[in-house]
């Protein structure tokens, strides 16, 4: 009690599971979460990720497995016995009570005398100390947020767990949000554990990401990691946007050669996840040069290339997405750097896609090639290439 | 064009839209200004005024118009203890009532799920019974040879050996017959409450206790002053009770008031002894609700 020092322990989470039902919302989950990391759980709604969290909480409990605090078995403990605080999907701040008695809850429910001093010294952490005496209601979304990580945070707890803690706030406070966020856990080297549906915000403030698909991790990892390099269907389609063929490995040694519709791709073999002969063949867009197809002789032979004509193209300012369709009726997605001013293709253009094999990867060509794409998005697209076709 | 102009010219002759929408809302309201006075403030003037007839000497139950205040103090000094003993009846059912109904609103708000309005429909249902009715019903329950008052009996609870005819029966008829309207401003403001402040009581280290004490309890207050509102006051004017199931010594301020105007037709008393118990509920509700702090609910 008497160290400066906060004690610090890693989460463990073994084996855990919880049905609802016949349905199992997480499916035998075994995670080791480092201390003092920002972790996302990264997923679409109804992914297991929020009843992980209240699991963890202590709000909902396993039908089986353990989770452990450093050595403390903690998988029966009620909540109000948990070294772990929650920030609340919208706050869930309590309306009777000022923001400085908000914050001060946790610290009297522990039976601390001396409140005052943490307290204002927290509020000054989320720069709220002058609105100590307003009610909640008389607070912004972006306000009322802070207050709610506030009142976690000054229980010191070994972990911080955050429900969507930013899905109530519109786009702008929400990116400054994210680097108050990661400001703060870098300050008190507290354990976050983030529960989010927004990709972009799982990479952008978390060091360590894991994508979760029906109750189980589909992949973990740094997030330009995963990014670069994902290892299914899945995290490849939700985790920013992939252009997948499925294809045939026709050669497999140092370098894995795949052959698809007459073309042929290669990649490193170690950036190949399939274990047959079948494979979807990946790259990320931004990964893709545009050339017009009469440039097409400025190719390097060792790169992979796609031909294609110009659905659509969509300026915005940093860059230009193109979409382009195959001779195999498939649309590929590229995103070029607005480098150069005019001189761009137009829609109806014949074009190459071309890029580094070392930007290929190769993944198991067993599953659904879809996978991750909400069936909205889906049925967009569906919708978009048979307008196209015409 | 050429249309929008004389819909231009015929609009800055009509008055402006704020004035006619005020003029519409004055003549909204005249149905129900005509019944308040013609229904509340005129016959509430007319008690005050009865409240201070002088008797017609030689002629008993005829009165005059007058400005008598002594007939205040006849009133008060003569059935003070039926005053007080409303009072404390009413405090007392007002208070069971809220222990009764506090955990079965609750209940029904957080943990009936899909039972709800089932079980809400179950709260309301006895009022479809006639509230005269119910109460003969009670003297059944608690009559000298029902199962309850052996039962008591038995186990020596009873100071007067029976329950009917003594004020026991008459808090508990109360208790009874009001109860409902104690529930359902409960389950109106528990059922408001997120599920989420509960679970975020308990992370941040309160107890179930404490999340009840600190988090559950105090947003449940307005229900709380107005349920024991709509309890309290229509049991402190209650006479029906305290006539079925009560002796004469259990008498109310009702039962005097009733007794005053139909059998000695003494009208200026009977007047005044409303007119007290009409101002004493109004400083009683409303140094309460001042107490409770929560001037928004009325």
């Amino acid at each position: 009690m008497s160290t400066a020092e906060h004690r610090v322990d890693d989460l463990h989470l073994r084996h855990l599971t919880k049905r609802f039902g016949e349905t199992a919302a997480v499916d035998d989950l075994t995670l080791t979460i480092a201390a003092g990391s920002f972790f996302a759980l990264l997923g679409a709604s109804g992914c297991g990720k929020t009843t992980t969290l209240r699991m963890i909480a202590g709000l909902e409990d396993p039908t089986s497995g353990s989770i452990h605090i450093g050595d403390l078995d903690v998988t029966n403990v009620p909540p109000h016995k948990r070294p772990v605080n929650t920030v609340f999907q919208s706050y869930a701040l309590f309306p009777h009570l000022d923001i400085f008695e908000n914050v001060a809850f946790g610290m009297r429910r522990r039976g601390l005398k001396d409140v005052n001093g943490p307290v204002m010294s927290m509020l000054e952490l989320v720069e709220l100390a002058p609105l100590a005496r307003r009610k909640p209601a008389q607070l912004s979304g972006g306000q009322q947020q802070r207050v709610a990580v506030a009142r976690a945070l000054i229980n010191r707890p070994d972990v911080l767990l955050l429900d969507e803690p930013l899905g109530a706030l519109d786009l702008k406070l929400r990116r400054q949000m994210q680097i108050e966020l990661k400001r703060i856990q870098t300050e008190v080297g507290t354990t976050f554990v983030h529960v989010t549906h927004d990709q972009e915000e799982a990479m952008t403030m978390a060091d360590t990401v894991a994508v979760m698909n029906s109750g189980r991790i589909e992949q973990l990892g740094h997030p330009a990691d995963i990014y670069e390099l994902p290892r299914t269907a899945f995290v490849a389609n939700f985790l920013g946007q992939a252009n997948l063929v499925e294809a045939e490995i026709v050669s497999a040694s140092a370098e894995v050669v795949a052959q698809a519709h007459g073309n042929t791709f290669t990649l490193p073999g170690d950036r190949n996840f399939a274990k047959h002969k079948q494979v979807i063949v990946g790259v990320r867009p931004e990964k893709l040069t545009v050339l017009d197809h009469f440039n097409a002789h400025l190719v390097p032979d060792s790169n992979n290339r796609v031909t294609g004509r110009v659905t659509d193209v969509s300026y915005a300012g940093v860059s230009t997405q193109y979409v382009v369709r195959t001779p195999w009726e498939q649309d590929f997605i590229a995103f070029e750097q607005n480098m150069v001013v005019g001189d761009r293709c137009e829609v109806g253009d014949e074009v190459v896609l071309h890029w580094s094999p070392s930007h290929t990867f190769g993944l198991d060509g067993t599953q659904d090639v879809n996978a991750g794409i909400s069936a909205e998005a889906l049925e967009e697209t569906r919708a978009a290439s048979s307008l196209g076709g015409e | 064009m050429a249309h929008a102009i004389p819909t231009v010219v015929s609009g800055s002759a009509a008055p402006p839209p704020a004035q006619r929408r005020s003029r519409t809302g004055y003549i909204l309201l005249f149905p129900g200004i005509a019944w308040l006075l013609v229904f509340f403030a005129i016959p509430l003037v007319t008690l005050f005024a009865t409240s201070l007839q002088v008797p017609v000497p030689g002629k008993p139950g005829y009165f005059e118009p007058g400005l008598q205040f002594s007939n205040y103090a006849t009133a008060m000094s003569e059935y003070w203890p039926q005053f007080v003993r409303s009072l404390v009846y009413a405090g007392i059912a007002t208070a069971l009532a809220l222990v009764i109904a506090y955990p079965l609103a609750y209940f029904i708000a957080m943990k009936a799920g899909a039972w709800r309005s089932f079980l809400l429909v179950l709260v309301v249902a006895p009022m479809f019974a006639s509230f005269l009715l119910r109460t003969y019903a009670w003297k059944t329950i608690l009559a000298d040879d029902g199962w309850i008052t052996s039962t008591l009996n038995s186990l020596h609870l009873l100071p007067d050996h029976r329950v009917l005819n003594t004020g026991i029966a008459v808090v508990a008829g109360l208790t009874y017959n009001f109860l409902p309207f104690m529930i359902l401003p409960l389950y109106a403001s528990l059922s408001k409450i997120d599920p989420r402040l509960i679970e975020a009581g308990g992370d941040l280290y309160a107890s179930p206790i404490w999340t009840f004490a600190k988090v559950t309890w105090p947003l449940s207050l307005p229900g709380v002053v107005a349920g024991t509102l709509l309890t309290f006051i229509p049991a402190t004017g209650d006479y029906i009770n305290a006539q079925l199931l009560g002796s004469t010594k259990d008498h109310m301020i009702g039962n005097a008031i009733q007794i005053n105007f139909i059998q000695f037709r003494d009208y200026p008393v009977a007047s005044a002894l409303s007119f007290v118990l009409m101002a004493a509920i109004l400083i009683l509700v409303f140094s309460y609700i001042r107490k409770s702090g929560t001037e928004e609910i009325v």
